[in-house]
This record gives structure tokens, sequence and C-alpha cells, in this order.
């Protein structure tokens, strides 16, 4: 395990290291040669211009890569505590999934009832006593912040609730099943700024309990959630710092000038 | 100045407006010209079923005034061209309703697991070759689907069960269902592939399979347009009469038994139409309330159908 000085009390431990990715849809190489860790219980950033491969570096953590034919990775993404790459090939990709959750950019609850979709994970995994349900259920929708606008109303179609409330539901879907580690991509990015304040606040509550990875696009939104930020370009990690350092005094150029809106 | 002026400024613009005009004219009189056509179309449509409708009530009404209703509805022997005549419907809808309840029983599961395969588990390649095949078993003649029942599948039942008359429900049935199958699985198929991926990988995201995948997120969310396509199906099946005609005999049984043979409303209708019964004679006129009852039916599975649709009506 790498531990890391940090400004924090609490030591900074790290909960997954990535070494030397790289990632290839079919002939185009996305990711290059990307080295970072992920620390526990802090929020990462990932950061950069639009087509950059912070997507597709997301979708690393999760294998969902392997859901399409002709990619391929390079690399390791190992996870601890146990020390397992989970890029490398005897690793069943659903094995990493019941540990890595995933929030997508546009809200997609499936359809069936409010219940239902946050049920979802753990019956795939199998469970299906009542109680042990209903527990997770509502204990995810707490920590979704959704318990109260719902808790009437479990068994209505998912499709009934707003965008936002949609999202939330997407993020107890994901949380419901206990993840190690929560991968949002523009989570926030089909949502209106009130909404967009509370899936916010959430992922500053959240970070208690599960180590997080966010793309943004929002500088501001990076600046305000995130303990680290990765700034990417043309699937290089450019620079990978504590959020403020990044922010304030970038030790790079490039990161500068994206980062100050002179680029990007 | 000011009297001058106008007529010269104002004639070489008002001579491109209105060249601008008489194209918009044309423009708008060629897209009512279009749209006339459609709805003269659509009006074709609209009439024809309305006619069909119309002959069937007219003709219907005569049979009803020779025939209760009641005993239309009750009766259990159908001998219209007995002396002793007998018009109890329920004999030829019983041989409608066990063949179809046969085909259906093949086409819906095959139809289904099918389309779940073809859409979410065939490579590309094999669903490439998979699906004109399939089309093909669609557009086969019925009449050779009903001598395929006849003189391969019944002897084959027969090894079974030899005491499986030569005419029977079961063959036919069997050999409808495999026709119908196409109609289920593409229709199936098309709306499971339109369910969008990103519904898709939520479901991979939690872990799930890609069989739980399918059955779990993308049947639930195709399941209006997999419920037309039952439908669809069910309505081929009560309408099918080339196959029931050559398989299933021409013998009026009530009975709900597919190891008998047994008419069915269409092969009736069919035997009657080819038959040399004078016009207007009540027998004649059987046809056209039996081909009621099949519209009727028809009908109130379409609604059926649309009611379902609707309170399963999915926004993804
Ligand atoms: N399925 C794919 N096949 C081939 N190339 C792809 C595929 N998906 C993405 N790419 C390419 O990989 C690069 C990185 O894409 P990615 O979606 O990861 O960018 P991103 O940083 O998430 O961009 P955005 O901010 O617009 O979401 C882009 O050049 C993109 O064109
Ligand atoms: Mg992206």
């Amino acid at each position: 395990m790498v531990a890391v000085s940090a400004q924090e009390a609490a030591p900074v431990v790290a909960k997954a290291e990535v070494r030397g990715l790289n990632f290839y849809y079919s002939d185009f190489h996305a990711l290059k040669a990307i080295d970072m860790p992920v620390y526990e219980k802090k929020v990462t950033a990932l950061i950069g211009p639009s087509g950059c491969g912070k997507s597709t570096f997301l979708r690393s953590f999760n294998r969902m890569h392997d859901l399409y034919p002709g990619n391929r990775y390079e690399g390791e993404i190992r996870l601890f505590p146990d020390d397992v790459n989970v890029l490398a090939p005897g690793v069943d990709p659903i094995e990493v999934r019941m540990r890595i959750s995933m929030v997508f950019q546009k809200p997609n609850p499936f359809p069936k009832s409010i219940y239902e979709n946050v049920a979802y994970g753990l019956r795939v995994r199998g469970e299906s006593r009542r109680v042990t349900l209903n527990e997770k259920v509502e204990e995810a929708l707490r920590s979704a912040a959704l318990w109260e606008e719902v808790k009437e109303r479990l068994q209505e179609p998912a499709f009934n609730l707003s965008g936002g409330q949609q999202q939330r539901l997407c993020i107890a879907r994901a949380l419901a099943t206990d993840p190690e580690i929560l991968l949002f991509d523009e989570p926030t990015s089909a949502l209106d700024p009130i909404a967009t304040a509370s899936i916010e606040e959430l992922i500053h509550d959240l970070k208690n309990k599960v180590t997080i990875v966010i793309v943004t696009h929002n500088m501001q939104q990076a600046a305000r959630v995130s303990d680290y930020t990765a700034y990417m370009y043309l699937g290089e990690l450019i620079e990978f710092g504590v959020t403020d350092e990044i922010f304030i005094k970038p030790k790079k150029k490039e990161t500068e000038d994206y980062i100050t809106g002179r680029f990007g | 100045m000011s009297a001058v002026a106008p007529g010269a400024a104002t004639s070489m613009p008002s001579e491109a407006m209105s060249v601008r005009l008489a194209r918009r004219r044309s423009r708008i009189v060629g897209e009512r010209i279009i749209e006339a056509v459609l709805f003269v179309a659509a009006l074709v449509s609209v009439f024809t079923t309305v006619g069909i409708v119309y002959i069937l009530v007219k003709e219907s009404v005569v049979f009803f005034e020779e025939v209760p209703f009641w005993d239309f509805l009750t009766d259990t022997q159908w001998t219209p061209l007995f002396d002793d005549a007998h018009f109890g419907i329920m004999v030829l809808l019983s041989g409608t309703l066990t063949s179809s309840a046969v085909a259906l029983s093949i086409a819906i599961p095959l139809g289904t697991i099918i389309a779940i395969y073809l859409s979410e588990f065939a490579p590309f390649a094999v669903r490439e070759v998979a699906k004109p095949f399939l089309e093909l078993l669609g557009g086969v003649p019925t009449i050779i689907y009903g001598y395929f029942a006849l003189l391969f599948v019944t002897p084959l039942l027969q090894k079974i069960y030899p005491e499986l008359p030569g005419f029977n429900l079961l063959a036919a049935g069997i050999v409808m269902g495999i026709m119908i199958i196409p109609y289920v699985s593409s229709i199936s198929e098309d709306a499971m592939r339109a369910v969008p991926m990103s519904l898709r990988e939520g479901s991979y995201a939690m872990g799930a399979t890609r069989f739980q995948t399918a059955v779990k997120v993308v049947v639930p969310a195709a399941i209006s347009g997999i419920a037309s396509a039952y439908i669809l199906g069910i309505s081929r099946a009560v309408g099918e009469t080339m196959i029931l005609a050559v398989a299933a005999g021409m013998q009026p049984n009530l009975t709900f038994n597919p190891l008998e043979p047994a008419a069915t409303i269409t092969a009736y209708i069919v035997q009657v139409a080819l038959g040399d019964l004078p016009h207007g004679s009540i027998g004649y006129q059987t046809i056209f309330a039996a081909g009621l009852t099949l519209m009727l039916f028809t009908l109130a599975c379409n609604i059926g159908g649309h009611v379902l649709r609707k309170s399963f009506r999915e926004a993804y």
C-alpha cells in the first residue's frame, strides 16, 4: 500500500493504483501509460478537454470496455487491500463490478419500481430475503438523500421521478451493494443547478463511506467536490495532485492554461 | 422628385417579389397535392375495412333473422347443410382455439427465446445469417406448410402415438406455430434492440450477467413491443386457414383435444366458399356469421393488446 503524507490528520491510504495503463479501441490508442493512485475515502476528479479520455479511463476501472469487441487494456489497476489487478485477463469483470459501482452521465433507471431499481444489485447477487432487501433499500435511499421523497411511493415506476431524483436513484442503486469505489461520469451534466447542488452535496457526504472517482467538465465542481484532481490531455495524464494545489499553483503549464480557461 | 420615384423604384422589387410569391404558391400547391394523395391512400384502407365490416354485418343480419343468436352461441352442433340444421359456432371456435393454443404454445416461447438470443447474445455474423432464414420461414406459402403437417409431421407423431388420426389439430397447430415464430421473434427482437445501450450498461455496471441483463432489464424495457409481437402472432394463428384446412380436416367437431380432427372457422369458410351452395341460402349465409365472429375475435385481441401496451408504456 502507498502511504502519502497528508495535509489532513487521517493517514491517506491508496484504494487503487493505476500502473502503466494503456487502452486501445481496436487500433486507436486512447489511454497512454497512465500512472495514478486513487486514495481511499477521497474524491478524485478527472478533468480535461472533451475527447481526452476521461470516460475511457473511468470505464477501465469497472471493465466496462469488456462489453464491446476489439477493446484492449495493457497495464494494471491494482485494487487494495487484496492487491488484485482488476485488468488481469483471469479476473472476472463481474467480480470487479461487484466491488466497483458506476453512475452514468444520463440517469438510466430500469423500467421497474423505485424499490426494485435499488434492490437490483442485491437481487443480481442472489439476495432474496425480504427483510435484508427492505433494510438495504432504505439505507441506500437514505444515503442518496432520496428516502424522504420516495418512502411513500416505493412501488411506483422509477420513470415518474424527476431527472435529479432519477440520478439520486441511480446513486442509491449503486450504493445498495456497498461498493468499495464509486465511479461517476459527469453525473450532473444532464441536471439543473439545484439538482446539481444536491448531487454535489451528496458526493461530499458519501466520501465518508466510499472512495469516489468523478469525471467532470465543470472546473468549479471539481474544485468544490474533490480532494485530488487529475488533468488529462490526449489520452495522457498530465498532472495529478491535491485539488487545491492543482487549482492554485499547478506544476505544468498545460494544466494552468486549461484551468484558467485559456484552452479547452 | 417623390412623384417620379415610386413607379421606378418599386417596379424591380415587386417583380422579384412576384416571382418569389409564385414560387411559394407553387410549393404550397405541390404540398397540397401530396397531402391529398396521402389522404386518399389513407381513405382507401379505411373504406376497405368499413366495406368488409359492412358486408359481414349486413349478411350476418340476414343469417340471424333465421337463426336465434342464442342458439348460435350455445348449440353444440354445426350442421348447416343437414335437414336438421344446427348452427353452434362453438363447434368451429373450439377448433380455432385449440389449434391456436397449440401454435402459440410453440411460437411464443420459441419466438421470444430466439429474439432474446439474436438481440442479446448472438455474434454479429450469426445474426446476419439467421435473420434472413427466419424471415424465409414466414414467407413460405401456407399450403406448403399444410402438406408438411399432413405428410410429414402427422406420420412422425403417429410413431409416438399410433392412435393419432390422419387429420388432427396437433400437427396442424405445431406447424402453424413454426410458421408464426418469425413474426413473434422479429418484432420482439426489434423492440429489444431499440432498448438503449445505457440501460444495459447500467445493468452490467451493477454486476449483472448477460442473461440477467437480458431477462431483468431488456425484456421489461421492451415489453410493449413484445406484447405487440404476441398479439400479431395470435391474430395470425386465429386467421390461419390453409394449414388447418389441409391437415386438421374439415369435420366440425366440438373438442378441445388437439389429438382429434376438427374444422376451424377459417377452414369452414373456405370449404363453403369453394362449394356450390346457392347464394342467399342459409348455408351460404353462415360464412358471414362465422367471418364476423372471427373478425370480432381478432378485434378483441388487438384492442386487448392496445390496452396492454398503453398500461406498459415505457419511457426510457
Ligand atoms: N467506442 C469507441 N471507439 C473508438 N474510439 C472511441 C470510442 N469511444 C471513445 N473513443 C475515442 O477515445 C477518445 C477518448 O474518448 P472519451 O469518451 O474517453 O473522452 P472524454 O474525455 O470522456 O470526453 P467527453 O468529455 O467529451 O466525454 C476520443 O478521441 C474518442 O473519440
Ligand atoms: Mg466522457
